[in-house]
């Protein structure tokens, strides 16, 4: 009831600021900083160094679309929000977009009227469970208790999962993967299910992870991606363009390495209107002509930032999967900047 | 023949000296048998408790002792100790800034610190009534000097906060013969006026003549245990006034006041913090005009302050009902009105009952200032629970952050107590 509430509230007041801030990039020009909306912290994804810099996986996507705005990919004020309030922080004007983990979904897209802009990493919900348990499978876990995140898709994606096939379990709510890592360890629960990128982290800063194991299936879709709300497509095409333009800076061999060389002009025609030496792509979106150099050189194009934050080499060790790109039969697919 | 002394019958002419009592009724044997073991079922009860903390010990100690002071991450503390037990501290020694400060910018930690020394001063006089009486003057400048030191600035925005309360303390004071309450009401419309219609533009004309001021610090860059202290702090300043002016008006004959009073500390306390505190953070960006920026930090102070402020009400209340009728009436009876009576007679004896629970008011409250990290701001704990513990290098290492947290909190919280005691002896006039 209080749920369907706020919910309410949500929506009618999106409308409100949707009708209202009509020029989100006009707004972010003038006030000369981006409010990016990111996660208080996950692993890889968002967290803080000794210096209190912000990093990770959603937070370079801020710092692209910064680079992309301002060719500075420091003009962005991070605003830290919980799952809890993230929606009501966007819709609310607080922030110009969100890049936290976040699924898109139907009714998120359209009830709660968020514009989704793409997908920056396909996730999917797998189960973790420590091996002496003996379980192989999830259909085995009929009458586990089960650590999962309050307020999440998951939540959710359990529910229909353990109805369809008809097992029963005992949900432990927790709110943060730090809270759920500890509650695991201490027996709190048997199973922990979030996201495999997720599970993968928290397995990887276990002292024994070979004593939990990652069982085979994923129960669900989650592709993750920035937002933005409704009725201003002038600014979310700035948010999705700039994501594409990563995406397709790996499929084009474009790297932090040699853009330099390759803005000078190449004898590809792509790169050479994706980098702005060819074209006018960026004066359609309202940026300068190099907006998309400036978005890939912030933290290089998406397979750079994929390994430096949460890639093989890092101790968090996620594999490309389905995040490769569609050449190597991953799902990331750039439409064409023609 | 001469008797000499020594063929006299002995006498004794001094006391023996008391002989030690044996050894089963008296020293630690004693104390041994009386206490841990005076029978069975208590003997074995002793035995089983000792066993108990012995091995708490023996799994604490070399958790403390082994402990890794120096490492850049916690697979680097688990090399280090290499299969021993031992807690990964260097967590401690690389992010205690942030736990402390937040991302308050490092180059004016210098400012934070001063003005949490400068706090101490400012109370001193406060708690302790034997202190020159003339330290209350900087006590009083604290709050302005404080916002300053941390927020920083143009020093002319707390210098006409602080004429702003002078002006209203001035317009009291012309007034206060005619009505206590009046005239209280009279100096806060006035400071009201001037901090709302001339703060803003006296500013631009004073930093144009001499531009004095520190770095802006914003507030969302303000976190750790620094924003508990602010926020409990002046919460805590707050709300004990306006818990008395509640309290006041819940017992008031006049039927507004009271009504208003009522309702106000029963929806307060019928509803929990944590809900007032979302209000602050989400819905209040709704309902004021698009742009406004009503400051985060500012928005929780006034939450917290309304609801400890309700429940300070309520423990006052119970001093207030406590003192027998007599001593209204002795007020009534030598000439006092209303708030001569109440200061002079009343609240000072309602206030002296009610330290306990004020106390216990002020703690909790103090405890609860961590709620703010569910909206989203970087307390100690929501520093711990999100930047610090989400990052590659620290995930994974709980207990030496919460101790550490839960330690902080303790040495204040016990502080607190400690002087409530103290404060109570003083007090405890009646039963000398």
């Amino acid at each position: 009831m209080k749920n369907s509430l706020l919910l309410g509230a949500v929506a009618a007041a999106g409308l409100v600021a949707g009708a209202a801030g009509a020029g989100t990039l006009e707004d972010v020009k003038e006030r000369g900083k981006l409010n990016c909306g990111i996660s208080t912290g996950l692993v890889g994804f968002a967290s803080q160094d000794a210096n209190g810099e912000w990093q990770g996986f959603d937070v370079a996507v801020c710092q692209a679309v910064a680079a992309a705005v301002f060719g500075d990919p420091k003009a962005v004020e991070f605003t830290p929000v919980t799952n809890k309030v993230r929606f009501e922080v966007l819709n609310s004007g607080e922030i110009d977009m969100l890049s936290r983990n976040t699924t898109w979904t139907f009714s998120r897209d359209v009830d709660l009227k968020l514009d989704f802009l793409g997908v920056n990493y396909y996730d999917g919900q797998g189960f973790m469970v420590p091996t002496e348990l003996g379980v192989s499978s999830a259909k085995e876990l009929d009458g586990a208790t089960v650590c999962i995140q309050q307020g999440t898709t998951t939540e959710l994606n359990l529910a229909d999962y353990f109805r369809v096939n008809n097992i029963s379990y005992e949900p432990v709510p927790i709110t943060t993967a730090s809270e759920a890592q500890q509650q695991y360890l201490a027996g709190a629960c048997d199973v922990y299910t979030t996201d495999a990128s997720g599970l993968a982290a928290t397995r990887a800063a276990f002292e024994d992870p070979s004593a939990h194991v990652i069982l085979p299936e994923i129960i669900s879709k989650e592709p993750l991606g920035p937002l933005v709300r409704h009725g201003d497509d002038e600014w979310g095409d700035v948010v999705r363009w700039s994501l594409n333009a990563l995406i397709a800076a790996e499929e084009l061999d474009i790297t932090s390495a040699n853009i330099d060389e390759l803005a000078a002009g190449t004898d590809n025609p792509e790169i050479n209107r994706l980098l702005g030496s060819e074209g006018t792509l960026g004066e359609m979106l309202g940026l300068s002509a190099d907006w998309a150099a400036s978005a890939i050189k912030a933290n290089g194009n998406y397979g750079e930032i994929f390994e430096k934050y949460i890639g093989e080499t890092t101790p968090i060790g996620l594999a490309r999967g389905l995040n490769a790109q569609w050449t190597d039969g991953g799902l990331l697919y750039a439409p064409p900047f023609r | 023949m001469v008797h000499t002394p020594e063929q006299l019958a002995f006498v004794r002419t001094e006391t023996l000296p008391a002989q030690a009592p044996p050894a089963t009724a008296a020293g630690p044997v004693h104390w041994l048998r009386a206490n841990l073991f005076s029978s069975i079922p208590q003997g074995i009860m002793t035995l089983i408790a000792l066993y108990l903390i012995y091995s708490f010990l023996v799994a604490v100690i070399p958790w403390f002792a082994n402990g890794v002071w120096d490492a850049t991450s916690i697979r680097d503390c688990r090399e280090q100790l290499d299969g021993a037990r031992g807690g990964c501290f260097a967590v401690l020694s690389e992010r205690w800034p942030q736990l402390l400060f937040g991302n308050y910018p490092s180059e004016h930690y210098g400012r934070a610190t001063l003005a949490f020394v400068l706090l101490f001063v400012a109370l001193a006089p406060l708690l302790f009534s034997e202190l020159p009486r003339k330290m209350l003057w900087f006590t009083g400048l604290f709050p302005f000097l404080a916002y300053w030191l941390i927020w920083g600035g143009s020093i002319w925005v707390p210098v006409l906060a602080l004429l702003g309360v002078v002006l209203g303390f001035v317009v009291y004071q012309l007034l206060a013969d005619r009505s206590f309450f009046g005239a209280i009401i009279a100096g806060v419309a006035a400071s009201m006026l001037f901090w709302v219609y001339l703060v803003g533009p006296l500013d631009s004309a004073l930093s144009a003549i001499a531009n004095i001021s520190l770095d802006k610090v914003e507030s969302r860059e303000i976190g750790g245990f620094m924003i508990n202290f602010i926020l409990g702090i002046s919460s805590m300043a707050l709300a004990l006034p306006l818990g008395i002016a509640l309290a006041l008006g819940r017992q008031s004959d006049l039927p507004i006041i009271k009504t208003i009073c009522v309702v106000f500390i029963e929806f307060i306390r019928g509803v929990p913090l944590i809900t007032l505190l979302f209000v602050a953070s989400v819905m209040l960006a709704y309902f004021l005009p698009p742009g406004s920026n009503f400051d985060l930090i500012l928005r929780v102070i006034i939450m917290i302050t309304l609801f400890a402020a309700a429940y300070m009400a309520e423990a006052i209340r119970g001093g207030l009902a406590a003192l027998p009728r007599g001593q209204y009436e002795a007020g009534a009876s030598i000439g006092l009105d209303y708030w001569q009576s109440m200061r002079l007679i009343i609240l000072p004896q309602a206030l002296k009952i009610s330290i306990p629970s004020i106390v216990n008011i002020a703690l909790s409250l103090f405890k609860d200032t961590t709620l703010v990290s569910i909206i989203s701001m970087f307390d100690v704990l929501g520093m711990i629970g999100g930047p610090i513990l989400s990052s590659t290098a620290w995930f994974g290492v709980y207990w030496e952050l919460y101790i550490a947290a839960a330690a902080m909190f303790f040495v204040f919280c016990y502080g607190i107590s400690q002087y409530s005691q103290y404060l109570e002896r003083k007090l405890a006039t009646d039963r000398r």
